[in-house]
């Protein structure tokens, strides 16, 4: 099991999600996809091409892209509305409030190229504050898949969940991790690597850094468990209680603010159920400065000898 | 429902309402009585709806945008069969399901929760567009206040409602002149509504919101695209003391008040 070591080609999630989509939508025609003139940057083309009436574009109009997409859910349809999560979540948010979560309207809210997957286009552009926003509202799940195979299940699992939800996807190429065949659980971590030392927990694009991580951890003799936790809420409680038990210490990194999101919502369960030492790696409460995703990443502390030593560091801080 | 048969009630639930305003020690008299008429004309004449089955894939679909009169709703629905009318009393009382705003997923009837001013008209516009693809025959109305069109999701989903060609979708603005603070022509002006819809391509009705006899042709009426009643009402209708005043948005009569209003819808029954 601890040897597993990325394949190192890489995917675009976003490929995984329309796959999964147009397959869906070819058997249950309540499927529609709704945009904000997002129909390239969500890779909608080709559903576009085979349903045309069923692609509901509001032009570049978030507030009513997501209150359309109620409507629609309230018509009878399973509407996807998928824009760029930054426009997504924080233009639309109390749309995203109260028309979905608080209506608990069907639809599915598909957020493209999280994160600082825009790198260069700057702070306007990066979607790091996403899972703090939405992980606050009720019957809402939040969900960052780590590779395109968890991408597709996910996609899955959310047409056959009656209710809202909101998929956090990048366009940062990842490698698959997962097993082909697997099957999402809502709220349920998946154990990539075990180990005693300590624990490294991540979602979407991390993960795999994680991973990387625990090997250069490992050739030093330090054996890390590796959680993917792609459901940012619900929390699996249970496997961060486990960790915590099982290594004594927990280091979390995620494609967001180190505020509000992944491993503020792991401390949450930390404090009340198991107190360990942490370390939550992320952005550190700034404005990005200019970078692509993947330098950002490791400008902040996130490449995976930089996740090594932050790992070392914390296991001195054990009890 | 004929006309005169549609004030008796619109009396009966102006009264309901001043009574639960003053148990309540709140609510939002001046826009609820404004939106009455309109309201009633909609439930006991021109919605299709069945109170026992309030989920019918093909009942009509109102949306009540100034989610903040909501207590006028739950009256007219009440007395449309789709809740029990005693439990008007317990509106704002703890755990009642009757709070400030319409919840959906409590009160029968309810098709979308609102509250946040500026949501229920894209939610409409998504209703109607889900009809235009599945084929489904029901009509869409929403109600927005006229200073709730200083929302700008308003305006979004009034050029996405063109764009689709909604014929399906009717938008009532309930024009009383009047905002929580001041009158709207000396907040953020956008009346004359009618040449601004019109701009967009909408088709549009001007008529006096509280007379039945122009409010239920104007709800009947099919027109090729879009179609916004600009519903001229006064706010606090039915109560003189009330009427066309600002201070009556979201304050409760006294006991002296009370007995003058009650005294005047009564009278009226």
């Amino acid at each position: 099991m601890n040897a597993q070591t990325p394949s190192p080609k890489l995917h675009d999630c976003r490929d995984a999600f329309v796959a999964v989509l147009e397959r869906l939508a070819a058997e249950n025609p309540r499927i529609v996809t709704v945009v904000n003139d997002s129909v390239g940057s969500s890779k909608l083309g080709g559903f576009k091409s085979k349903w045309p009436e069923r692609l509901v574009n509001v032009g570049i109009a978030e507030q009513a892209m997501v209150g359309v997409g109620a409507g629609l859910a309230n018509g009878g349809l399973m509407p996807f509305v998928c824009g760029a999560a930054c426009f997504l979540t924080g233009r639309s948010l109390e749309q995203v409030k109260a028309d979905i979560a608080y209506s608990n309207a069907n639809v599915k809210l598909i957020g493209i190229s999280s994160g600082m997957a825009y790198g260069e286009l700057g702070p306007t552009h990066h979607s790091i504050e996403d899972f703090a926003w939405t992980r606050v509202l009720p019957n809402l799940p939040v969900i960052a898949p780590c590779d395109s195979v968890e991408t597709a299940a996910a996609v899955e699992w959310a047409a056959a969940y009656d209710g809202p939800v909101f998929l956090r996807l990048s366009r940062v190429g990842v490698p698959d991790l997962l097993p082909q065949g697997h099957r999402f659980e809502l709220g349920k971590a998946n154990l990539l690597r075990d180990g005693d030392a300590v624990t490294l927990i991540a979602n979407g694009t991390l993960t795999h850094r994680m991973m990387k991580a625990a090997d250069l951890l490992a050739a030093e003799g330090i054996e890390a468990r590796v959680l993917n936790m792609a459901t940012v809420r619900p929390i699996d409680a249970e496997a961060i209680v486990a960790a915590a038990r099982d290594t004594g210490a927990i280091l979390t990194a995620e494609e967001h603010s180190v505020y509000g999101g992944l491993g503020s919502a792991i401390a949450e369960v930390v404090v009340d159920r198991a107190p360990v030492p942490m370390k939550l790696l992320g952005v550190p409460g700034i404005f990005a400065p200019t970078g692509s995703a993947e330098f950002l990443l490791d400008e902040f502390g996130m490449s995976p000898a930089a996740v090594a030593e932050s790992a070392k560091a914390l296991i001195a801080r054990k009890h | 429902m004929q006309p005169n048969d549609l004030e008796r009630i619109a009396r009966q639930i102006r009264l309901r309402d001043l009574q639960a305003v003053v148990a309540a020690g709140a609510g939002h008299i001046g826009g609820e009585m404004s939106a009455i008429d309109i309201l009633t004309a909609l439930y006991f004449r021109v919605l299709r709806l069945d109170p026992q089955a309030p989920k019918d894939p093909n009942r009509d679909r109102f949306v009540l945008s100034k989610g903040h009169v909501a207590l006028a709703l739950y009256i007219t629905l009440a007395k449309r069969g789709f809740l029990p009318e005693e439990e008007i009393a317990t509106f704002l009382q703890p755990h009642s399901r009757l709070n400030g705003h319409p919840n959906c997923n409590k009160v029968p009837g309810v098709e979308t929760n609102t509250g946040p001013l500026g949501h229920g008209l894209p939610v409409a516009v998504g209703m109607a567009k889900a009809a235009q693809l599945t084929g489904a025959a029901y009509h869409t109305y929403v109600m927005t206040g006229d200073g709730e069109m200083q929302e700008g999701s308003n305006w979004e989903a009034i050029a996405s409602a063109a764009q689709f060609g909604l014929s399906n979708l009717t938008l009532i603005i309930d024009h009383n002149r009047f905002q929580q603070g001041a009158a709207l022509k000396d907040t953020n002006n956008l009346a004359p509504f009618r040449s601004k819809l019109e701009a967009f391509g909408w088709e549009v009705t001007e008529i006096d919101g509280n007379a039945m006899a122009e409010i239920v042709p104007a709800l009947e009426h099919r027109a090729a695209r879009p179609h916004c009643i600009v519903a001229h009402t006064n706010k606090g209708h039915g109560i003189s003391f009330m009427q066309d005043t600002v201070d009556w948005h979201h304050k409760v009569p006294n006991a002296e008040q009370f007995q003058i209003a009650l005294a005047e819808l009564s009278e009226t029954l």
